[in-house]
């Protein structure tokens, strides 16, 4: 048995900031001036207001996308798509703000701060980036990462992730999330020396914890439950959502074809030319007006997908607490099979096999001082193996009451966020209503007048 | 040898005429000749406010219009004539219903069809009962339809729906294709029924009023199917001879007939398609309603919301299915006729040019004295009053059929546009969560 390496948890601290003014002022992070539409405020409105964040307030934005060319890793020509932050301080006296920082970041950029926070922060439910590659595609939209509406959508998405985590109560106080605001340059190196990617749990370790763990807090087995439900009801939703989209949009568009052929017959026809013709240019605005009603709904899918990417993050709490416990267990179990090994060794009761036991029972009897040596070495690994013990337990309960915290926080703020997703669903279809109900009674008064 | 039983025959000898009696005009003073009658008719049509394009029908050449018939020219009575036109715009005077209903399958030895029950109801003297049950098969009406166009070659006679159709059919008898047919059929016969001078055509009375073994016989009596085959073969000879010169407002009418069966040909079309859109979208709704209520199961706060939308979808699902059986009952049939009435538009120009090119041919003959003159002569007047009639009926027909074209037109895109409204404001109502 060898000495337990030192927990490479307890080493991690991460980086805080220094506090940078008067530790009363409060941050508000408010949406910036590129940001479409009311429903990308959830994160930065009411609730959050009375945390103690950054000391200033601030606004952050995404504001703008530009292709860039440039060489990659292995030197090879590539194009990619990079984002402007633009970081805005706002006064407190006159509401006016100022452009503090500006700097320009690319997709991968932003999956390696994710993987930090993930690392420094695993009792955290930590916001989900945009997708990666276009998902839940229907045949209009371009699964193409370079397409304009999909870079549009990326471009809001990354700029909810960014307030997202301003806004977070503790994930807003990490330097490096700071310096990625704020330190164009060398970031990513200044990252990578944190050796956050040394850290990580290895995927095999957290699976295995997850198979083998024999008695995980009850509500982070629920909440596993949970978010796989969510998961796959969510993908599911979204996949026929898809398909309801394209129906939707052939429907509408082969209206259109009948105002082309009205058109055309109403040459040949004298008392139906008129109402044959206005009815036809009718037709073309109805086939034309899906366009705008199904960009609408992308957003509220786009909305759905981050809950959807939540979940993960969800699960990656639970696993985390998995591992924590399951190593906790195997601990003990170490501890007690240690403690009874010494015991046999000190009564000469020979109840656990070991491989010592059977060498002296096969060549021999060691001599009473070669037991005495290893009793006093067994006792110091106890020693040692309590004192552990007792600190991983310590820490998978602060980590249980910490994420049980953010668990609540999230929990909160998904039932608002989906609340408000859902019923501004309904209205938009309310308006597709109106909307439909005003060409066909146009198009009925070109008929009639046929 | 069937005879054309010209009703006004029967009508001039008292017999009541659907209703009308109130309005006969000095009916016992029935003019003979052709003037006579269209004179008195003008006046009757100002009492009664008449499409005057009906009227063509009547004019001096009337008696003249069913020379292709076996039947003898028989003068047609003013009153008789006052009462079919009134039947046109006046529904209540019609006198002949027919439904087609029942759908029922017959499996013999050698073939499996489908006969459709036929019932006539009539208050018209020439009909020896008041109501009449029969069964017909598709084959019958194919007889009947042929018989109609050997007798009135220029007039526009209703389309039969088609003998099958290859796309997407497995099997030639499923349900949706037999009740199509059945509807198609109906609408066949009303519509034989409400054409002026089709409605009295002998062999329509036959086919809705014989039982099947007097039907068989009174078929036997036709022109043979060797005739009919010969006449093929002269009549495509001729009509392209006919074509050429072919008379200005012909050429505009087929012009029309032209780009009309184009547009309405894309039109059907577009409407097929925009039900299967429809029905795809329905598809797919259907399953999207009940994610959200599966969804509501893992959720608290969010459980009412989710169910609210649920029900939102599932109005939605109902609204389409009405959307979609409004077009399959209103517009698609209707659009479809049309569809089959160009083609039937084509044939009529066709036949209408062989007339013409017959006459064309006597007259070349003439010129070229090559046979023998006065008997030339003699046919060429024949035929000559032959052309003008089956013209004069071609164009009294044409503006007939434009006018329900458009009726039957407008009405049906003006219900389809009825529809959608209403569909979309029974979701906005349902909407508020």
């Amino acid at each position: 048995m060898e000495q337990a390496l030192p927990d490479p948890e307890r080493r991690l601290q991460p980086a805080t900031l220094e506090p940078l003014g008067h530790p009363d002022a409060g941050l508000e992070s408010a949406v910036g001036e590129e940001a479409e539409g009311a429903r990308d405020e959830g994160p930065g409105d009411g609730t959050m207001m009375e945390n103690n964040f950054w000391l200033k307030k601030i606004e952050i934005s995404v504001s703008e996308a530009e292709k860039r060319t440039g060489r990659n890793a292995m030197n090879m020509q590539e194009t990619y798509t990079a984002y402007l932050i633009e970081t805005r301080s706002v006064e407190h006296i006159d509401g006016q703000s100022v452009l503090t920082d500006s700097l320009w970041r690319r997709y991968s950029e932003f999956e390696l701060l994710r993987n930090y926070l993930l690392v420094y922060y695993p009792h955290i439910v930590v916001p989900p980036l945009p997708e990666k590659r276009a998902e839940f595609v229907w045949h209009k939209l371009s699964a193409d990462n370079m397409d304009p509406d999909f870079v549009e959508r990326r471009r809001i998405g990354l700029e909810n992730f960014l307030l997202r985590v301003a806004s977070h109560p503790i994930l807003c106080r990490d330097k490096i999330f700071y310096l990625f605001l704020t330190q164009e340059g060398n970031w990513k190196e200044t990252v990578n020396e944190t050796g956050f990617q040394l850290k990580a749990d290895s995927r095999l370790k957290a699976l295995n914890a997850t198979f083998r763990v024999k008695n995980p807090d009850k509500r982070f087995t629920e909440l596993k439950h949970y978010s796989d439900e969510l998961q796959s009801v969510i993908s599911h939703l979204l996949r026929v959502r898809a398909r309801v989209a394209d129906r939707l949009y052939g429907v509408y568009k082969v209206h259109g074809n009948y105002g082309r052929v009205f058109s055309e017959w109403s040459a040949i026809e004298k008392e139906m030319g008129d109402g044959l013709q206005s009815a036809g240019h009718h037709m073309d605005v109805y086939a034309s007006s899906i366009d705008d009603i199904l960009e609408d709904e992308e957003h509220y899918a786009d909305q759905l997908k981050e809950y959807l990417f939540y979940a993960e993050a969800l699960r990656a709490v639970c696993r985390k607490h998995e591992l924590m416990q399951y190593d906790l267990e195997m601990a003990a179990q170490d501890l007690a099979s240690k403690k009874q090994q010494c015991e046999e060794l000190a009564t000469g009761t020979v109840r656990t096999f070991s491989l010592k036991g059977m060498t002296t029972k096969l060549f021999g009897q060691e001599t009473p001082e070669q037991r005495e040596a290893r009793i006093k070495v067994l006792e110091e690994q106890i020693n040692e193996g309590e004192q552990q013990l007792k600190s991983k337990n310590q820490e998978g309960r602060e980590f249980v009451k910490n994420a049980w915290a953010d668990i609540e926080r999230f929990k909160e703020q998904k039932n608002h966020d989906l609340k408000e997703a859902l019923i501004s669903y309904a209205v938009m279809q309310i308006s597709m209503c109106k909307k439909g109900i005003q060409v066909w009674t146009n198009a009925k008064e070109c008929f009639s007048k046929m | 040898m069937e005879g054309e039983c010209r009703a006004p025959q029967a009508r001039s000898s008292g017999l009541p005429a659907g209703g009308g009696g109130g309005e006969s005009p000095g009916g016992d003073a029935p003019l003979p000749g052709s003037s006579g009658s269209s004179a008195l008719l003008q006046a009757e049509v100002l009492d009664l406010d008449e499409d005057e394009d009906d009227l063509e029908v009547f004019s001096k050449d009337a008696s003249l219009m069913d020379m292709n018939s076996f039947s003898p020219v028989m003068p047609t009575s003013p009153l008789s004539m006052i009462n079919q036109v009134k039947f046109e715009d006046e529904p209540d005077l019609k006198d002949l219903f027919i439904t087609v209903d029942e759908p029922e399958s017959h499996v013999t030895t050698i073939e499996t069809f489908i006969t459709y029950r036929i019932i006539t109801k009539t208050s018209r003297g020439e009909f020896d009962s008041s109501e009449f049950e029969v069964r017909r098969r598709y084959q019958d009406f194919l007889w009947l339809k042929e018989r109609l166009e050997e007798a009135h070659p220029t007039l526009i006679i209703p389309p039969l729906p088609e003998k099958f159709i290859v796309k997407g059919m497995v099997e030639r008898f499923n349900d949706d294709f037999i009740e199509t047919r059945r509807k198609a059929l109906h609408k066949f016969l009303n519509r034989i029924a409400d054409h002026p001078t089709l409605t009295f055509n002998e062999d329509f009375k036959v086919f809705l009023t014989a039982q099947a073994w007097e039907l068989s016989s009174h078929k036997k009596q036709g022109p043979g199917l060797l005739s009919r085959m010969g006449q093929t073969v002269r009549a495509v000879a001729l009509s392209m001879r006919g074509v050429k010169s072919r008379p200005e407002e012909f050429m505009e009418m087929n012009n029309f007939i032209e780009i009309f069966s184009q547009k309405i040909n894309l039109i059907d079309k577009i409407s097929q398609r925009i039900y299967k859109e429809e029905r795809e979208y329905f598809d797919e709704m259907k399953e999207y309603g009940p994610i959200h209520i599966l969804w509501s199961a893992s959720e608290e706060d969010l459980a009412d919301t989710l169910k609210g939308v649920a029900s939102c979808i599932d109005r939605c699902c109902k609204a389409t299915e009405k959307r979609m059986s409004g077009l399959s009952e209103a517009l698609l049939p209707v659009v479809h006729e049309y569809v089959l009435y160009s083609e039937m538009l084509m044939g009529v120009m066709k036949r209408r040019d062989q007339i013409q090119a017959e006459l064309d041919s006597k007259v070349e003959a003439l010129t070229s004295k090559k046979a023998d003159t006065d008997l030339l002569t003699e046919e060429i007047g024949k035929l000559e009053d032959k052309v003008e009639c089956a013209n004069n009926a071609l164009k009294a027909d044409w503006e007939r059929w434009k006018q329900n074209m458009q009726n039957d037109i407008k009405s049906a895109f003006t219900d389809m546009a009825e529809e959608n409204i209403h569909s979309y404001e029974q979701l906005q109502h349902t909407r508020g969560i």
